[in-house]
Order: structure tokens, then sequence, then C-alpha cells
């Protein structure tokens, strides 16, 4: 049994498939850490990634092409980050109560609109989806080759943004501001920056990559929108970023654990079919993140403004 | 940061500036001047507003009236943006740092184009060191804030400032969290700049440090410039006396003969987080109308006594009677028997800052007869009336009952939680480090309603570390040093050098 576990991490196509499950996860988890450092929680993460997953779909499904359609889904992520940012940090109200509330309106709201358009739709309707792109020379390196490099061109963009994020927040005088935001919105302040601007724009730039996330669901993982099909991403990026002790690197570690994890249960239910039921496989994935969760957030090093509304000209 | 000499414009001018809370008025209509290369001194009560007229130059408030002139033009309000652009830093009370990023990145933050590929680290460090070294201002660019001591972050906090062409630097009470030695080094730094022509706005309420390192002197009262007057034709008792309004007193205790033991300690142990802070064998009678002193260094077991007798902890061995009944671990019960707490942390302990004045005013008898309707239901009515006379009684500075308390100065605080207690007329008074942090005019306040009480018939402990009060009030003095207590001794037996001894554990009553 666990002999042939080991020969499963030694396939390409278990590898091919991490990488698969891992992009909306990455893109999903950049988008909070990026709210986050800011020092805003954004639980609107599941309803944004809904949203994006229907209207990147829609954008292609009505004739637009693909790249139009992921451009479209960021624009409606960013609109849900303005909609979060308004109440959050210009009012100040709960970002736990907000982001929910965004997360179900959205989500709603994507089913509203799907139904809007295609009311007489019985079997879910198809797009044709981004195809997958074999990087030449490298795609013929064997094993990591068919596992990184044959993948599609979403999920480069993904796996790229990684380092760009990184270097965003820790090379340039944006990131300074935003992270600033995230640990003491008055040093901010008082270095002549507005506040409210930085928090506002940090969680739109989040946000959109949230929506993106989900437009890979269905733009590059499937090729079509069904319900519920999200179906909790969200949250496990919220658990990320804390797994991630709110760092780019470490965010993609993470995720690739989880997506790993995840790629691993689907080959061992084929394995040990009768012994044991599926449903146990279904849920270790999330009970054995859980696990890492404990064990890395135990040492996690938080935005200290994080939760923390600002408001201007308070007494403070 | 070169200035011309012998100019005539000043620096910067306050013309009338009004700043309104609801209806308290923290500035009112002030004016004020400052010239290039001086250090002005804004001397004031806590509450006096100070801190609100320095943030309104800062941009942090905008002002309801008036202007600020820079150089004789406006200064935009309401602008921190603005404010540095014109040259003003300002070094905060608390501290405006992000602990978990870098020297460097606090102070460069802001002073780039926002968006722009990436930070110019090298440049910036070069100029942090050169910085530190012409001022005197020494810290490791790269370390994370988080790392440093108080000292080291308002070196950095002025390093902000001077990194962005600061020509006037605000200080808001810069040497409250500094040690001595550290505070002679920040003298020493003001001193190169005021040198170059940079202006200093030094905000203190320590008259020592204002007679000795400023120029000018502004004193604020209630809102108000009092008066404003040269360093070196003030003194003490002008500028106290400016600042108070009148001549500040602080009380003394007349004689008075003790009546019945309100609270006796008969040979207490009670174990604690550390063994010098654990009670040993403690025996200590607080009679009525007698206010019994206790000297100590911090964390030799005072702390512990506190909680014993305001009924947070139990002891381990011996007797504890207080009012008349065995110790308990029932606060509310000690409350009931006419027991006042004045805790030492106003607040971590004291007050619910988030929670308006009135339900801070209540909160101890929020099931008596008088606020509570069948000790059920709070009449509000009440507790408002209750407290609105209290307010008045009690002279508390703020904008109402319904105020958030953390909104209150120091003093204003302290007085609140004298209202709380005293105003049930207690019969013994747990006074810990009742004026601790407060001005002279709200000590002479607090002292003085200790007295009453006193002659009123309650018996007080009243734990100090200010040898200068616990001899000006106590009937008699007794020491702590690693959780033993010495046997009360009349004051006027004892010497300030004595106790002194005794604090450190030497002198024969120590043990």
């Amino acid at each position: 049994m666990i002999g042939d576990l080991l020969e499963i991490l030694l396939t390409a196509g278990f590898w091919a498939a991490t990488i698969r499950i891992v992009s909306p996860l990455i893109l999903g988890t950049l988008g909070e850490l990026i709210c986050e450092r800011a020092g805003v929680l954004n639980l609107g993460i599941e309803g944004i990634m809904t949203m994006g997953a229907m209207a990147g779909w829609m954008w292609v499904y009505q004739g637009g092409d693909l790249w139009g359609g992921i451009v479209f889904a960021a624009f409606i992520g960013a609109l849900f980050g303005m909609f979060h940012a308004g109440f959050t940090v210009y009012l100040g109200l709960s970002q736990h109560v907000t982001g929910i509330g965004i997360t179900l309106f959205a989500s709603s709201l994507s089913y509203y609109v799907f139904r809007m358009l295609l009311p007489t739709a019985t079997t879910p309707p198809k797009i044709t989806p981004f195809q997958p792109f074999a990087v030449p020379v490298l795609s013929d390196i064997p094993v990591i080759g068919e596992a990184l490099f044959t993948q599609t061109p979403l999920t480069y963009l993904a796996l790229l943004s990684v380092p760009a994020v990184w270097y965003v927040l820790e090379r340039t005088p944006l990131g300074l501001a935003v992270r600033m935001a995230g640990e003491n919105p008055v040093a901010v302040e008082s270095q002549g920056i507005d506040v409210l601007v930085v928090r506002t724009g940090a969680v739109m730039v989040g946000s959109a990559f949230m929506a993106i996330g989900g437009a890979f669901i269905t733009m590059s993982a499937f090729d079509a929108f069904y319900f519920g099909m999200i179906n909790g991403r969200g949250w496990i990026c919220v658990a990320l970023v804390i797994f991630a002790s709110w760092r780019p690197g470490k965010a993609l570690l993470g995720a690739l654990l989880f997506a790993g994890l995840d790629a691993l249960q689907v080959r061992a239910q084929q394995l040990a079919g009768a012994q044991i039921p599926y449903q146990f496989f279904l849920m270790a994935p999330y009970l054995l993140s859980i696990a890492a969760m404990v064990v890395m957030a135990r040492r996690a090093r938080y935005p200290k403004a994080l939760l923390v509304p600002f408001r201007r000209g308070d007494r403070v | 940061m070169t200035v011309k000499t012998g100019d005539v414009t000043p620096l910067l001018s306050f013309r009338g500036v009004t700043k309104r809370f609801g209806p308290l008025t923290a500035n009112d209509a002030i004016s004020l001047d400052l010239k290039a290369g001086e250090v002005l001194a804004l001397l004031g009560e806590n509450g006096a507003g100070k801190t609100t007229l320095m943030n309104i130059l800062f941009g942090h408030y905008m002002a309801d009236e008036g202007a600020i002139l820079i150089d004789g033009n406006p200064l935009p309000r309401g602008s921190t943006d603005a404010a540095i652009h014109a040259g003003i830093g300002m070094v905060h009370q608390h501290f405006t740092l992000a602990e978990n990023l870098t020297v460097l990145e606090n102070i460069t933050l802001g002073t780039e184009p926002l968006f722009s590929w990436r930070r110019n680290i090298r440049a910036a460090r070069e100029k942090i060191s050169s910085m530190a070294v012409e001022f005197g201002l020494d810290a490791d660019p790269d370390k994370l804030v988080g790392e440093l001591s108080v000292g080291e972050r308002q070196r950095v906090e002025i390093l902000k400032a001077l990194y962005r062409d600061a020509r006037i630097l605000i200080l808001d009470e810069p040497t409250a969290v500094l040690t001595p030695q550290e505070s002679d080094s920040l003298f020493q730094t003001l001193k190169k700049l005021t040198a170059r022509g940079l202006a200093v706005i030094f905000i203190s309420h320590k008259l020592n440090e204002i007679l000795s390192h400023t120029d000018r002197v502004v004193v604020l009262r209630r809102g108000k410039v009092a008066g404003t007057v040269k360093t070196s034709d003030a003194d003490r008792a002008g500028l106290a006396r400016m600042m108070v309004g009148e001549e500040v007193k602080r009380p003394t205790a007349e004689a008075m003969e003790p009546g019945a033991p309100v609270v006796r300690l008969a040979a207490v142990s009670c174990k604690a987080g550390s063994e010098a802070q654990s009670l040993k064998s403690v025996s200590l009678e607080i009679r009525a109308h007698e206010i019994v002193g206790l000297a100590g260094v911090a964390g030799n077991g005072q702390r512990t006594l506190a909680s014993l007798l305001s009924g947070l902890a139990v002891a381990d061995s011996g007797d504890v009677e207080i009012l008349g009944a065995p110790g308990t671990d029932d606060p509310t019960a000690l409350v009931a028997r006419g027991v006042a707490r004045i805790p030492e942390d106003r607040h971590a302990t004291g007050v619910v800052g988030e929670m308006p004045l009135w339900e801070n005013i209540i909160s101890e008898e929020r099931r008596s007869a008088e606020i509570a309707r069948a000790g059920i239901v709070i009449d509000k009515g009440r507790a408002l009336e209750r407290t609105r006379n209290l307010i008045k009684e009690f002279d508390i500075r703020c904008e109402g009952p319904e105020a958030e308390t953390r909104l209150l100065s120091g003093g204003n605080m302290q007085k609140l939680i004298l209202a709380r207690v005293l105003s049930r007329g207690p019969r013994f008074i747990l006074a810990n480090q009742p004026v601790r942090g407060l001005d002279e005019g709200a000590i002479a306040y607090v002292q003085r309603r200790l007295l009453e009480a006193r002659k009123e018939g309650a018996g007080i402990l009243l734990i100090s570390e200010d040898l200068d009060e616990l001899f000006a009030l106590s009937d008699r003095i007794a020491v702590m040093y690693h959780g033993h207590l010495s046997p009360a001794r009349p004051a006027s037996e004892l010497t300030v050098g004595e106790v002194g001894l005794m604090m450190s554990g030497q002198g024969a009553e120590a043990a």
C-alpha cells in the first residue's frame, strides 16, 4: 500500500494534476494575502471566486475571447472588492460580517445572472477553454517537463504571480505602503499617504486575483459553469494565508501541499477501493491541512492592524 | 535646512486656532509664533489641549476656526502630506512605527513615488547612516522596530522626520518614556538640531526639563493660551501657577485619633508568580481615620497584597479580616462591605475604555436599588443623573456622561474612579499608586480627596513608590521587600533615608 502510494508520487500525471489543482488556490491565496497585508480580511473570497468563474465563462460563452474573459473576471472581482472596501475601509464596519455578506450576495448573484442569461439550459453549456501549452525544450524534461511545462497559460500566470506579488510587496514603495497599512495605519497617515486609498486599492487588486482564480476553474480546469463549483476553495485560501504566515512563497508551498494531497487522494481511492470508503480519502486533504495549520499557525506573525479599521481625525 | 537669521516673518504662526470635540472646546482661539532655531515649550496639564493643537498642525485633525501660517503662507488644513512638505515633522507620544518592519522601511515609507519599480534601498541606507552620525541618532537600519528599545524607537521617529527635511520638529512628551540617560542624549541631539536652524516644539508637563532645555514657554490651560514667557525669565512656581490657574499646594494631613481596625492581617502568607512577590507571614493593621503608607520598589509583593485586599486572591495561611469578616475571593462581597478599590493601572483594571462614563460609574453598583429596578433592569435615567452629578462634584472634564471613557485624560479618568468609589462612603480604601502619571493639579486633587475620606472615617492603605507622597499623607509607614513587610511605624519617627534603605532590603526591620 505504502509502496503504491510512493509510486504515485513518481508519476508525471500526479504532479501535473497537483499543479493544475494548485493554480486557482494560489491565485485566491495571493488575493487574500494582498488584502490582509493591507489590514483587511476579505471573507468575500468564496463569492468573488464564484462570480469570477461565472463572469469569465459567460464572457467567452457570449462570444468574447479567452483573455478578454480573464480581464472581465478581474474587473468584476475588483468591483466586488470595491464594495467590500467601501463598507470595511471607509465605513469601518465589521470585516467578518461584510465579507460573509459579500460571499452570499456574489454567489447568489452569479447563479441568478447565469439563469437569467441562459434560462433554458438543461445540460450545462460548454466553451472551448484554455488549452495546454507545451513550453519548447523545457517540456521535454522527463516528469518535471510534463508536470510543469505542459499546462495552460493561466497556470503559468498563476505560478509567475507568486514572485511578482512578492516583488511588489517587498521591493517597491507601493508594497511598503500596503504592508505598513496592515501594520500601523497611523504610521502611513503620518507619512502623508492616504491609508484609505491604499487599503481600498489593495482590496480591489486582491479581489481581482480571487476572481481570476475562480475563472481558472471554468476556463481552464473545466469548460462549464456549475452551481457550487467553487466548493469551499475560497475558505481553503483563507486558511492557506495563515498557514503561509502572510508570505507569498510560503503560500505557494502550502497550496502545493494541499493540492498534492488532493491529487493523491483521488489516486489512492482507486488503490484502496474496496477496503476503505472513498469519503475517507475525500476528507483526508482537509484533515491533514488542519494538522499542518495547527503546526504552522502557532508561529505565524500576523499583520498587527489586521481587522482594525482606521478613521481619519478620530481622537486617538 | 538653511534659514536666514534675523527674518521677521516667523517660521510658523497659529492664528486663532479653535477645535471642538462635541461640547468640549479642546483649543480655544490659540495664537502663537515659532522662530527658526528656537526650542518652544508647550506646557500644560493633561487635557489642556497641547496634543490636539499639534495634531492640527500636523494635519491629523482639522481646525474648526483659525489658520496656520508657514513662512507667512497658509498651510492647507487636514493634510498630513501638506504638513510634511511644509517641513513639519512630528514625534507622536505613542510612536507611529510598524514593529514587524525594519527601521529603514519605517523611515522611507512615503519618501518615494508609490508607483516606481523599486525602492532605492542603498541610497536610503547611506542617508540614514550619515544622519545618524551627524546628529548622534544611532540606529541600525536593518533591525526590526519590534526589537528596539523605547529610546531607540524614539530615535527612529526623529530620524523619520529629519529624513524628510523637517524644519519644525514636534516632540510630544518625548521624555515620558525615557530613562534619565536617554533624556540627556535626546537633549544633546536637540541642541545639534537647533544649531542648524531647526525649530523644536517640545510638549511636556515636567517643569525641570522645560526650565533647563527650552528658550520660550507657552502655557496652555483648558484649551487657551494662559501665558508666554522667555524661559530665562521663568521660574518653577510661576509656571506651575500659570499652568493650573492657581497656586498648587499639595495637601497635608491633620492629626487625628485613629478608630477601630478596618483591616487586620495576621501572619498572612500567599504565593504569587515569583518568589519576591509572594507574601511571607505579613501582619498589618489599618484603623479608621488612618492612612497607612506602603513603601517599596515595584515587584516586591505590593500587588499580591492588593489582590488579597480586593478579593482577587486568597491567603494560603494566616488570618485576613476585612471590615469585620474574613477575606474572600469574591470582590463583589468586599465592595458590598464598604471596600473601595483604586487600582494600580487605570486603563487595564480601573475602567472599560470603550464604555461610556455612566456605565463605568455604576459598574460596582449595577444591582443596587438606586440604579437597578428590582435589581435587574438598569434605570438609565437615574444612572445618567447620578453620573452628571458626580461629573460636577468631582470636576471630571469630559464631553458628558455618554462619552467614551478612553477619551478622558489620565487625571480625569482617575477622578472618575474616585467618584465611583468615594461617593459611596467606603470604610476601607485600597489606593494603589493613585497619582501615578498625573499632573500637579490632579495629584493635589486626588490627595485632598483621600484625606477627606480619612476624615470621614475611612481607613486607607496607600501604596506608592513616591516617598514624598507617603510622608506627606501617611500616619504610619510600612516597607515591603521581597514579600516581607516591616512593622508599620509612625511617619514622624521615620526619615526618608531610613525608608529608602529598607526598600533596598537593608535596615534592621526589613527582614
